[in-house]
């Protein structure tokens, strides 16, 4: 459990490390090509966990995190997506912010999409009497449950700031991917809306995170994708 | 100067035997008398074991002498099968037995304290010596190893624990759990002193009965609550405990399914201990519903011990490992003390806080 906490603690300085020297040499927050926006979003992703694991003792949740983490930084690092986008991007203070803030807010969502699969493992063994060895490592549902909707607030917090400074960049605005990231919002405020109205049922709560993780990724493919097909 | 062990246990013996070669007060000043250089005696409802240090053979039948109480006379010292274990063998068996791996329930932990308590005991009396020192300090280094690398005492191995263990994996913290006791059966009141110990404040009793329920209200520091009450409790309480004697089930999916509209982010946990079941099984297709019945309590119990006997290999390869290490460290260690500087070190030192 602290091997957990403390590998992916010595992993989050080493990301930290290396968008500060990329931000030193571009001049801005480096988020200019999908290769930064990946690492950019394993950074929040471990920001998230080393707030979260410890204030709920949900140190396992490292055990699902940092694999996830791995393989972002992995596809980062293999897939050719590192070019230059120095020239076509000119810095933009308030692009900057609105970018910064909704990678953060994937990092929560992220968590929380985890910590959605945690209680769904652990809802199932309950439900159905069949306890594996997981059983006695995964936390109780309840903590699970708290941190899943701790977790949803940041990222509705974090992603609704970025999408309003959106607005403010100053450019076009591209429609398609507003009405996209606008839906992205209205998903996540329908499960904490039907979270505290009770429509929902905590399973009901986390099997949505899964679904919402899913969309906003999608939404961040179709962002990254347009802005490298769409350039000159 | 070798090592022994001399002992009965549940294994061997039964209770009348084991009552009978419990040890009277002065069973540490016979043994002495006996020929035992040092002596400790570690006596628990399931096992009555010497363990020594002589110069010469002291014989079984001796040490069995010294134990015997005289309290039945179908027992005799002769008879009794008392098995003996030697130096590396007499090793191996206490760290077996401080590990848990030779308990009845195996890997229970209790045993590392009752060996711990009577190491306390003979070292303070004046028995333990350098030896036994030694041996016993390792085996309680033993045990906590095998009990941090491997899964020996992983998952309850009893009902009632099962179902608190259960209760903790829904709701975490107990303290703030709502418990409602239905039927005042001793299986329901066992179950319910586990979860107040483990910090359950809030507790209720309901029974057909009143006289009954305030019985086990005022065991438990509960509130009565009266029978026909009982199902207005659902929407406030996390956990229901059931025993009634009913034929027929008291809870169906049909009469709880409404009071979970109010409670949908809320887990009820359920636990049915009464035969015939006062659960209808379709209860536990509801949401944030897990039911729990005796069978189901059982089986986890079950699967709790297999896993544990799984684990019984992993723990041999640590005691093994520490039994070669103990004798070389003891042919090198006493050999370089000679006895007296070593007798003093025991005497003035105390077992350390972290293993108390």
């Amino acid at each position: 459990m602290r091997f957990n906490f403390f590998a992916v603690g010595v992993g989050f300085i080493l990301q930290t490390a290396f968008l500060s020297i990329r931000g030193h040499e571009l001049g801005r927050c480096p988020i200019t090509n999908l290769f930064e926006v990946i690492i950019f979003v394993a950074w929040s992703v471990a920001l998230f966990y080393m707030v979260v694991g410890p204030a709920y003792r949900l140190s396992l949740m490292g055990a699902f995190t940092a694999p996830l983490v791995a393989l972002l930084q992995l596809f980062a690092l293999i897939a050719p997506i590192d070019h230059s986008n120095r020239a076509k991007l000119p810095a933009n203070s308030w692009l900057e912010f609105h970018a910064s803030m909704s990678l953060v807010a994937y990092g929560a969502f992220a968590l929380a999409c985890i910590a959605g699969v945690m209680y769904l493992v652990q809802e199932r063994q309950l439900k159905t009497h069949h306890l594996h060895s997981v059983f006695y490592h995964l936390p109780p549902l309840t903590d699970l449950f708290a941190a899943i909707t701790r977790l949803l607030w940041w990222g509705f917090v974090l992603y609704t700031l970025g999408l309003i400074s959106g607005f403010f960049v100053g450019e076009r605005l591209p429609w398609a991917q507003i009405i996209c990231a606008i839906g992205v919002w209205v998903l996540y405020a329908l499960i904490l809306q039907g979270r505290y109205l009770r429509w929902f049922a905590p399973r009901r709560v986390a099997a949505l995170c899964i679904v919402g993780f899913s969309a906003a990724l999608t939404l961040l493919w179709g962002i990254t994708f347009t802005a490298q097909t769409h350039t000159p | 100067m070798n090592l022994f062990c001399v002992g009965l246990s549940h294994h061997t013996a039964g209770v009348e035997t084991l009552e009978r070669f419990g040890g009277n007060a002065d069973v540490d000043y016979r043994l002495r008398g006996s020929g035992c250089a040092e002596a400790l005696l570690l006596a628990t409802c399931n096992r009555i074991e010497v363990y020594g240090a002589s110069e010469s053979r002291v014989s079984t039948l001796d040490i069995a002498r010294c134990l015997d109480r005289k309290i039945d006379d179908h027992i005799s010292p002769e008879s009794a099968t008392f098995y003996r274990y030697e130096d590396a063998q007499c090793v191996r068996h206490l760290f077996r037995v401080a590990s848990g791996i030779d308990s009845m329930v195996v890997g229970e932990t209790e045993i590392l304290g009752q060996a711990k308590k009577a190491y306390q005991a003979s070292r303070l009396s004046g028995a333990v010596g350098p030896h036994l020192h030694r041996l016993f300090q390792r085996a309680f280094r033993v045990a906590k190893q095998v009990r941090t690398h491997t899964d020996i005492t992983r998952g309850a191995v009893s009902v009632g624990s099962v179902a608190v263990d259960l209760a903790q994996k829904i709701f975490g913290d107990l303290r703030s759990c709502k418990v409602l006791v239905l039927g005042a059966g001793e299986t329901s009141e066992k179950t319910a002193r586990a979860l107040v110990s483990r910090g359950v404040a809030d507790l209720r009793v309901s029974n057909r009965s009143g006289e009954r329920a305030e019985n086990l209200a005022q065991l438990t520091t509960a509130r009565v609550v009266p029978f026909e009450n009982w199902p207005n409790e659902c929407r406030e309480i996390d956990i229901l405990i059931t025993s009634t004697s009913s034929e027929v089930p008291l809870l169906s999916r049909e009469k709880l399914a409404p009071t979970l509209r109010q409670r949908i982010d809320r887990p009820l946990f359920i636990i049915d201990i009464a035969v015939p079941r006062n659960v209808d099984i379709g209860v536990n297709e509801l949401e944030g519903v897990y039911l729990y019945d005796i069978d189901s309590l059982q089986s986890i119990a079950e699967q709790s011990l297999a896993m544990r006997r799984d684990q019984i290999a992993a723990a041999e390869e640590i005691i093994a490992q520490h039994v070669g290490e103990f004798e070389q460290s003891m042919t090198r260690g006493l050999s370089r003390a000679k006895g007296t500087a070593e007798h003093t070190a025991v005497e003035d030192g105390s077992l350390r806080a972290s293993e108390l």
